[in-house]
């Protein structure tokens, strides 16, 4: 009988572990079963959205791809065919818009952030209630506020700018509240120790540490409240977005390329302008939106 | 900030060198202070005067403001509360069918968005695309499929492909390409480089590179950032709808336009409790896919 190699491995032997490891071998047939099934459930809903969607429907694909390839000949070249003042007026208007709107959404959050703290206000109740009015003027996109004030303010950028302060003051606030929460306990304690009162503790002892934070937090919201007011226009609430829906409504394409040139260069100049006064004065804090 | 003068060793009264040193700090940022506040008061009024803001208006339309809110809300008498109910909601299957509509759209919109911006993400970082020609021209592609908003496309869409959830689907899936693009390629720029090295040394090329050091990285980051993405763009396409791009959108924003008061607030509500569902929901499997790598 000759010796067994010692490198090789006997069938029995990889049967023994086989029983005796089974995951070492790959995983058990029902755990695999339960992932394709996952899968095949996740490719039959798409393929079911995508027909719902109309992707099948090749001929208005095709027709509109045509229509497309059109429109972006008519789009070229640009030009403001000497409504280059009235252009530039809406982008103002659109960046005093955002301005104001952000500035007033700011001012609001500021008492409605403190109110929605655990560590101003203990009554969960309280602030569990506000913190869902929060989340509830947050899932109420802009553009439907503004549709709102439309109607109770009358067309123009004012109607906007109550969009703006209205749709951002939920998320703002939540967001201050949390960074109100996330407050060093120490200073509080201190300032609280030398007897002031509750006002006092949230002027002195809080105020200063959450400040930095809600600066920058108010400028990236300016930052992306600038993006969002230029569509405001669509629906009537001022701002370049009705120069651009009116030139789009009546197919003037190479007068709306020319805005969203203007669009994509203001976007560009608010994005560089905000990231230097952040980065200057407020120092780099990590924040994603 | 300056950090204040180092204090020198003085018999002088404490309290008088503390006051004397912060009044030299003070007033070697009240330069500062004025330039910063002259700069915000020119902003400011310029704002109000292009944006029209008065104080009249405002006033004005604050009762108004009131009572809109107040005309929305619907009747609800607790003792025919049934009626009520099915009064308020009367086109309650319609809506629900348009909601499921707007949620379809998000998702398709999100898909493509993410397989594009799958795709793209790898040569828009800088570690991972040495060709800077190529680096150069996703990058820039990406900065305006995402600086355009997603109601621009719409509007461009509807024109070519016409009315419904087609246009709306397209509109939300390039803005998606280029904001998960840039969040991708952000991802791609913070990875750990041993693994990349170890696969060239390997003898691997390029596509080797991505599939096998810089994919299994990355992955569990994409797919939280595509869920908050989904989260995002289902309340994109509630709105999507009002240029003719297909949701529940149109339906709303006839209501509005036609002043009928209760279903105004019955189609808000429906959104916002789609729009927390779907948070939640969201929420829960980011949760469970961050668990499972420790990630994050």
């Amino acid at each position: 009988m000759t010796p067994r190699p010692r490198n090789v491995i006997s069938p029995a032997e990889v049967a023994g572990l086989r029983a005796s490891h089974p995951r070492a071998f790959g995983r058990p047939l029902e755990e695999r079963l339960r992932e394709w099934a996952v899968w095949g459930l996740f490719v039959a809903f798409s393929l079911y959205a995508f027909w719902a969607m109309g992707f099948f429907d090749l001929p208005m694909i095709a027709n509109g791809l045509g229509k497309l390839g059109f429109m972006f000949g008519l789009m070229w070249p640009p030009a403001h065919n000497g409504w280059f003042a009235d252009f530039l007026h809406g982008i103002l208007e659109t960046l005093g818009m955002a301005f104001i709107g952000t500035l007033l959404a700011a001012l609001g959050a500021i008492p409605l952030g403190f109110l929605g703290a655990k560590n101003v206000v203990p009554q969960w109740i309280f602030h569990f209630g506000l913190r869902r009015i929060f989340d509830g003027l947050r899932g109420v996109d802009q553009l439907i506020w503004a549709l709102v004030f439309v109607n109770v303010v009358g067309l123009g950028p004012f109607a906007g700018i109550l969009a703006i302060a209205v749709g951002d003051m939920g998320t703002l606030a939540k967001l201050f509240s949390e960074a109100i929460e996330n407050v060093e306990r120490r200073q509080v304690e201190g300032v609280r120790a030398s007897g002031a009162n509750s006002v006092e503790v949230m002027r002195l002892g809080m105020l200063p540490q959450v400040l930095p934070i809600i600066l920058s937090q108010t400028l990236y919201f300016f930052e992306s409240n600038t993006r969002s007011a230029t569509i405001l226009g669509v629906v009537g609430a001022g701002g370049i977005g009705l120069q651009l829906s009116d030139r789009i409504r009546v197919n003037n394409w190479d007068e709306a390329a020319f805005i969203i040139l203007m669009i994509l260069v203001t976007v560009s100049l608010i994005d560089f302008l905000s990231r230097h006064v952040r980065e200057r004065f407020i120092g780099k804090i990590e924040y994603r939106p | 900030m300056t950090p204040p003068p180092p204090s020198r060793p003085t018999d002088r009264d404490p309290v008088a060198a503390f006051e004397s040193a912060r009044l030299q700090l003070q007033r070697a940022r009240r330069g500062q202070v004025i330039t910063f506040a002259v700069i915000f008061i020119l902003a400011l009024a310029g704002s109000a005067y292009v944006g029209e803001v008065s104080i009249e208006v405002l006033l004005e339309g604050l009762p108004g403001f009131f009572s809109y809110l107040n005309d929305i809300a619907p009747t609800l008498r607790p003792a025919h509360l049934a009626e009520d109910l099915g009064e308020w909601y009367w086109s309650l299957g319609n809506w629900l069918l348009l909601l499921w509509d707007t949620v379809l759209i998000a998702f398709v919109g999100t898909l493509i968005g993410a397989v594009g911006a799958f795709f793209l993400c790898f040569p828009a970082s800088h570690n991972l695309m040495e060709n800077r020609a190529v680096y150069f021209v996703t990058r820039r592609s990406l900065e305006i499929a995402r600086a355009v908003p997603e109601l621009v496309y719409a509007m461009m869409f509807v024109f070519a492909f016409g009315l419904g959830p087609f246009p709306g689907v397209l509109a939300i899936a390039v803005h998606t390409v280029g904001a998960l693009g840039k969040l991708f390629s952000e991802v791609n720029e913070n990875i750990d480089r041993g693994p990349i090295e170890g696969v060239r040394a390997a003898g691997g090329n390029w596509f080797h590179v991505i599939r096998y050091a810089v994919v299994p990285q990355v992955l569990p980051n994409y797919t939280s950032y595509t869920l908050l993405r989904f989260e995002i763009n289902v309340r994109g396409a509630s709105v999507i709808g009002f240029v003719g791009a297909g949701g529940i959108g149109q339906e709303l924003m006839f209501v509005i336009r036609q002043f009928v008061y209760s279903d105004i607030s019955a189609i808000v509500l429906l959104i916002i409790i789609t729009v927390s569902l779907i948070d939640i929901s969201c929420e829960q499997l980011r949760h469970r896919l961050i668990g499972k790598e420790s990630l994050l």
